[in-house]
């Protein structure tokens, strides 16, 4: 209870920092931006709505505490303001629309990767210091410095200018209507293939390597040396023993790679004009949509808090340790 | 006192200066921080010596639109008639100052808040641990967007420095736990009574003992910055008019290099930045294989190998005893 109270502090803390990021920064900047944009858009909108987002950019008079708690007040009500580019539509709406898009790519993707990459890292840490041993570090090294991006780029080019095997973007053809229908379903997965695949490259060289190093740390411990000294069959030795120890550490590593996998997919979406968060806030960014901007960066970071207090949680779950001590080191 | 200390402090830097050389030797006996190191060196000769190097100005738009790697043009030229390898090497010098500028900066930063957490402690600690876990948990990139979305047109010096202040936190978590294993030693306690302010301690009694980590976190931290830059460079958050490998790709793909088979004016900047991390990746690498405590274990472990193999040979009793090998290894 202890350790679970701990981590919803932390995840409160930092859901309050990213709430109150996004309350200075436009407050922050000399000649703030959002001011020329809304003159700019004077004469479309309604002045009742542009009063509301001037409140929400930091544009109103009122005393800093005061449009502080305004904004919180708004934020919790789901008063997100309206996006410029989409006017009137709210900016809720259209995070709704995007992020299931996000979520199922990053979700089912990461889980393959990390399962796929553990694996790997068992496998070469069966067979310590064989050529794959030798061979996978280095090209994990490559794959871990390849820009996912430009990745996304070659795959384009290769499978789809010059090969024609998948679509060069979007995240579904023209010809369905999206909904829980079949032809739409289709459409949308075979879509998110390449993307998929790019997520994935640029992910599992992590778990590989991490499970290697994981795996040889505990292959030197005093339980695994004692049981193979016993006679312990080698197949059992690995996964029983030591597999099933040094996977708690990836667990940990899952929760640290996790900013940079929203990262690395908020530059694949905009290389796929995918319709998730990350395509969703590169394009408000370009068409200066402030409101939205301000939406998609929180929603962002809420989904890795949240995603984090969940690995924080599963932590406490399998590691009766951690749960004892009340935090995680 | 004083004399205790100022002798323990010496035989121990005397000490580190012997360990030290031999793990510089050991650092380039390794075949892959080797390669690493020559490879870095290779950019890093592109960069300084690009005015010479380049055939051509990089913004000059005086040839044929698009063509195709030639002996006049290595690289092939851009839509707008540019030279892409000269492109290329200016762009290696930006991408290299900023990377490796913001690389160290954020690591400058990541020590003194880590080390500043991790010797003070106390409620000092728990601040700055609660902001280096709030950083670490941020997604980066989105956060580095919005903060571009405010900074209109900023250039790539611009860009490192908002990639080194927002990126610090992996290294002041490591150095700070290192800071507290550091803090508690028995030389520090000595040079705490002989009266030494803690600034000083932490200067000179502190951070000279985490050279290797410091190393190991300027490579990660270059590695994150030259990926990071090259990301921000290309949603064209970057001054468009500058040369770097990241807007090199902005124009690419603002300009359809893909849908007109232009692989010469997109390959050539990403597989730049590929092998520069790479170089950095490789290097770290070398410094693990010198200092770091798991793959001692694992040196353990081969001893533990050759013991089990003599035991099933001779089924005698072998007694084994690790201990030394764990000593470092509670990280």
């Amino acid at each position: 209870m202890r350790y679970f109270l701990n981590r919803f502090g932390f995840l409160v803390l930092s859901l309050w920092a990213a709430i109150t990021l996004n309350f200075i920064l436009p407050r922050l900047m000399p000649g703030n931006p959002a001011q020329a944009m809304i003159a700019k858009q004077a004469g479309n909108i309604n002045p009742a709505a542009l009063k509301a987002i001037e409140e929400q950019l930091g544009l109103s008079n009122g005393p800093l505490w005061q449009q502080y708690f305004q904004y919180l007040g708004n934020l919790l009500t789901g008063h997100w303001g309206a996006s410029f580019q989409y006017f009137p539509t709210p900016v809720v709406s259209i995070i709704a629309t995007s992020l299931p898009w996000t979520i199922a790519l990053l979700g089912v993707v990461t889980i393959i990767a990390v399962v796929v990459g553990t694996l790997i890292g068992i496998l070469i840490a069966w067979r310590r210091g064989g050529t794959a041993d030798n061979v996978i570090p280095v090209a994990t090294m490559f794959g871990q410095a390849i820009p996912t991006f430009w990745l996304g780029l070659i795959l384009i080019y290769f499978f789809g200018f010059v090969h024609h095997w998948f679509p060069l973007a979007h995240g579904y053809g023209d010809d369905v209507t999206p909904g829980l229908n079949g032809p739409f379903l289709a459409s949308a997965i075979y879509h998110s293939i390449l993307p998929a695949v790019v997520v994935f490259v640029g992910s599992i060289s992590g778990w590989i390597v991490g499970m290697r190093n994981n795996m040889i740390t505990t292959l030197g411990e005093d339980y695994v040396v004692f049981a193979e000294a016993k006679g312990v069959p080698k197949r059992r030795l690995i996964l029983s023993y030591a597999a099933r120890n040094a996977l708690l550490p990836q667990l940990t590593s899952v929760a640290i790679a996790l900013s940079s996998i929203i990262g690395g997919q908020i530059l694949i979406e905009q290389v796929f004009s995918y319709p998730g968060i990350g395509y969703g806030l590169t394009n408000a960014v370009a068409s200066e949509d402030y409101p939205l901007i301000q939406g998609m960066f929180l929603i962002i970071a809420v989904t890795a808090l949240v995603i984090n207090f969940i690995v924080d949680m599963l932590y406490g779950r399998l590691d009766p340790r951690v749960r004892r001590r009340g935090r995680r080191e | 006192m004083t004399v205790v200390a100022v002798d323990v402090a010496k035989s121990r830097a005397k000490r580190a200066t012997r360990r030290r050389n031999s793990a510089l030797r050991q650092f380039f006996r390794n075949p892959k921080a080797l390669a690493g190191v020559v490879l870095f060196g290779m950019f890093l000769v592109v960069a300084v010596f690009a005015p010479a190097i380049a055939p051509y100005n990089p913004t000059s738009t005086a040839f044929g639109m698009l063509q195709p790697p030639s002996h006049a043009h290595w690289f092939g030229t851009t839509s707008l008639g540019q030279d892409v390898f000269s492109q290329f090497i200016w762009g290696t010098r930006t991408t290299l100052i900023v990377g490796v500028g913001a690389g160290l900066l954020s690591t400058v930063i990541a020590i003194l808040i880590g080390v500043t957490a991790g010797y003070v402690g106390g409620i000092v600690d728990s601040i700055l641990n609660a902001l280096c876990n709030i950083f670490l948990v941020m997604p980066g990139l989105a956060l580095l967007i919005i903060i571009e979305s405010y900074v209109h047109n900023s250039t790539p010096y611009m860009n490192g420095l908002i990639i080194a202040l927002t990126g610090w936190a992996w290294g002041a978590r490591v150095m700070r736990s290192m800071a507290l294993t550091i803090a508690s030693r028995d030389y520090i306690a000595a040079a705490r009574l002989s009266g030494m302010s803690t600034l000083r301690i932490i200067v000179f009694e502190i951070v000279p003992n985490m050279t290797s980590v410091i190393a190991s976190n300027v490579m990660y931290a270059c590695l994150a910055a030259v990926l990071a830059e090259s990301g921000l460079a290309y949603l064209g958050f970057e001054n468009v008019a500058s040369t770097s490998w990241g807007t090199m790709l902005y124009w690419a793909t603002q300009n359809s290099a893909l849908m007109s088979g232009a692989w010469w004016w997109f390959v050539p900047p990403g597989l730049g930045i590929a092998l520069l991390g790479t170089s950095f990746a490789l290097m770290n690498f070398g410094i693990d294989q010198v200092t770091n405590p798991r793959l001692r274990t694992s040196r353990r472990r081969r001893q533990v190998d050759k013991l089990l193999r003599e035991l099933r040979a001779n089924q005698s009793e072998v007694h084994s005893d690790g201990r030394d090998a764990r000593s470092g290894a509670s990280d």
